[in-house]
């Protein structure tokens, strides 16, 4: 029995309060809170081996690169990687995006090559490409999305025809909410011989993706959306095309000899990891997936489809609203709409003083807003530790602020 | 600036005081976009759009007199009555005034800590383009 109650005491965040009200915390695709157990990893590391990792033979030094590695190693458990030289530690998605689009396409990418991404793209998984196709030459290509917020798999063989040198496409949607078919892709794109990276933002969350099942080259997350520290993140990438890219940036611990004549780098991962690292906050990824694991038990799991099946049914039979990604199955408890006639931003402003913090905008994916003919729209993301009741609550709200706009 | 402006401020401080619920200042800002006049389609033009709102704010003004008038649209509503407060005050008022103008009003009706820092509405920069108006019309007044 999944004990919601017990999983939200976890979080200290969760019984805040704005504005006089209690806090209900909806927009967790953001970020998400932070249990008790990173809470205090981070004060105990902060006070007991705050020292510079890799480094010094001294013991604070010592201590540090142990929970350094040992949350590497964490990682590399949760996602089924082959070996931790495959678990590059980043500052966050974009920068693991960042890197591979920098390195991959300094390595494999020459001019008139193309990459392909998708309609469904966060701007982090769509900029990097587009800054390596400017400095190779190459060019873009885009999956479609369908209107139900699917991705039009169908044209795929078509797409896949020419110099592709890499797939960049998302695990989930940060708009639509839906699970694409990433195995697919990575079948289909891997029968060509090419790369695909998986952006993981969400699907680290929300799945357990098992990197050797999807079969993906490379899969890039956040720490601060998975309950670890913010400025964390992960670049998964497999052994034998990290090996072949060059290094991102220099300096630091990323180096074996260094000459002015020449120099040569230090083995994976550390060949991607220059400068002093972020070492207090990566060392949160072995607590905050131990939560993760806890939320993604079968009965965290049934507690969530719950989540999903009761709010997309409420917003999908109200009259006003218009909810994209219309797909109720294979879908996570994240949900984008427009209300008829009323700004995304005057509904997320009376929200917020009901107590209630969603996102609106454009949620970095000006081309998916585009797509589907709207300016922003506002967006609703729950975690295991929502509830019912607070969906409630938030439709209520909802309905007080159409009235107030109206 | 004038007596006419300082008045204004001092009735929109007032009308707010009334208020004790964020919701309720809403309603009030709510009805304040909805009386504004909209700017004609042609009007809204890019330059005309001030940067840094999540929602789309066009500001345009006219010299008249040595004096500047302003009207303002936004496409959201709460928006727009933020910037229809700011005309209010702000229009009749000479380049010069308004260029040294502190829009100490903003604090007193609790504007200031619960908007300006989100980006969100961009108020911030909707003070900002006024005061640019203002630097940019001095000489030619």
């Amino acid at each position: 029995m999944f004990e919601v109650n017990k999983i939200r005491e976890e979080f200290p965040a969760l019984s805040e309060k704005v504005y006089g009200r209690q806090l209900v915390y909806f927009d967790n695709a953001a970020t998400s809170q932070k249990p008790r157990n990173v809470l205090d990893a981070v004060s105990r590391l902060s006070v007991k081996s705050n020292a510079n990792i890799h480094r010094a033979v001294h013991r604070l030094a010592d201590d540090a690169t142990e929970a350094y590695e040992a949350s590497r190693e964490a990682v590399r458990k949760f996602i089924g990687a082959r070996s931790a030289k495959e678990i590059v530690f980043t500052s966050g998605a974009t920068a693991g995006m960042n890197l591979v689009a920098s390195s991959f396409c300094e390595r494999f990418v020459s001019q008139g090559d193309i990459i392909l991404v998708s309609a469904v793209e966060h701007h982090s998984n769509i900029v990097p490409w587009q800054l390596a196709a400017l400095r190779k030459g190459a060019s873009l290509r885009v999956i479609p999305v369908n209107d139900d917020g699917t991705l039009d798999i169908s044209s795929l063989d078509r797409l896949l025809d020419g110099p592709v040198r890499i797939v960049a496409v998302t695990h989930i949607s940060n708009v639509l909410g839906i699970i694409n078919p990433v195995e697919e892709i990575v079948k289909a794109a891997h029968e060509r011989s090419i790369p695909v990276l998986v952006d993981g933002a969400q699907g680290i969350v929300h799945t357990r993706p098992d990197v050797r099942k999807i079969g993906c080259d490379f899969y890039v997350f956040s720490g601060h959306k998975v309950y670890a520290a913010t400025g964390t993140g992960v670049l998964y990438g497999r052994e034998e095309l990290l090996s072949e890219m060059p290094p991102y940036m220099g300096g630091g611990e990323m180096v074996g000899r260094v000459t002015f004549n020449e120099t040569t780098y230090a083995p994976l991962p550390l060949k991607f990891e220059a400068g002093t690292p972020n070492f207090t906050g990566q060392a949160t990824f072995a607590p905050a997936l131990e939560m993760a694991e806890k939320l993604l038990t079968p009965e965290a799991v049934e507690y969530t489809e719950g989540l999903v099946s009761y709010m997309y049914e409420r917003l999908a039979a109200h009259p006003d609203i218009v909810l994209y990604g219309r797909k109720k199955e294979g879908r996570i408890p994240l949900f984008s709409f427009t209300v008829n006639k009323i700004h995304h931003e005057d509904l997320a402003l009376i929200l917020d003083k009901t107590g209630i913090a969603v996102r609106s905008g454009q949620l970095c994916a000006e081309p998916l807003m585009d797509r589907f003919g709207v300016t922003g729209m506002v967006r609703a993301s729950l975690l295991p530790y929502n509830t019912i009741e607070e969906i409630d609550y938030f439709m209520d709200s909802l309905d007080r602020a159409i009235k107030m706009l109206v | 600036m004038s007596e006419q402006s300082i008045k204004t401020e001092n009735e929109i401080v007032e009308e707010f005081g009334y208020f004790d619920e964020w919701l309720d200042k809403y309603e009030y800002l709510i009805e304040l976009g909805k009386t504004l006049p909209s700017m004609s389609e042609s009007a809204k033009t890019d330059d005309r759009l001030i940067k840094g709102c999540q929602s789309r704010v066009w500001l345009d003004y006219r010299l008249e007199d040595g004096k500047l008038f302003f009207t303002a649209d936004s496409d959201a509503i709460i928006t727009k009555g933020i910037i229809s407060l700011l005309i209010k005050v702000c229009s009749g008022e000479t380049p010069e005034s308004l260029a040294a103008y502190d829009f100490g009003f903003i604090e007193k009706i609790g504007l200031k800590d619960n908007l300006s820092p989100t980006r969100a509405n961009g108020l911030v920069s909707m003070i900002a383009r006024i005061k640019e108006i203002a630097a940019e019309n001095i000489h030619g007044a």
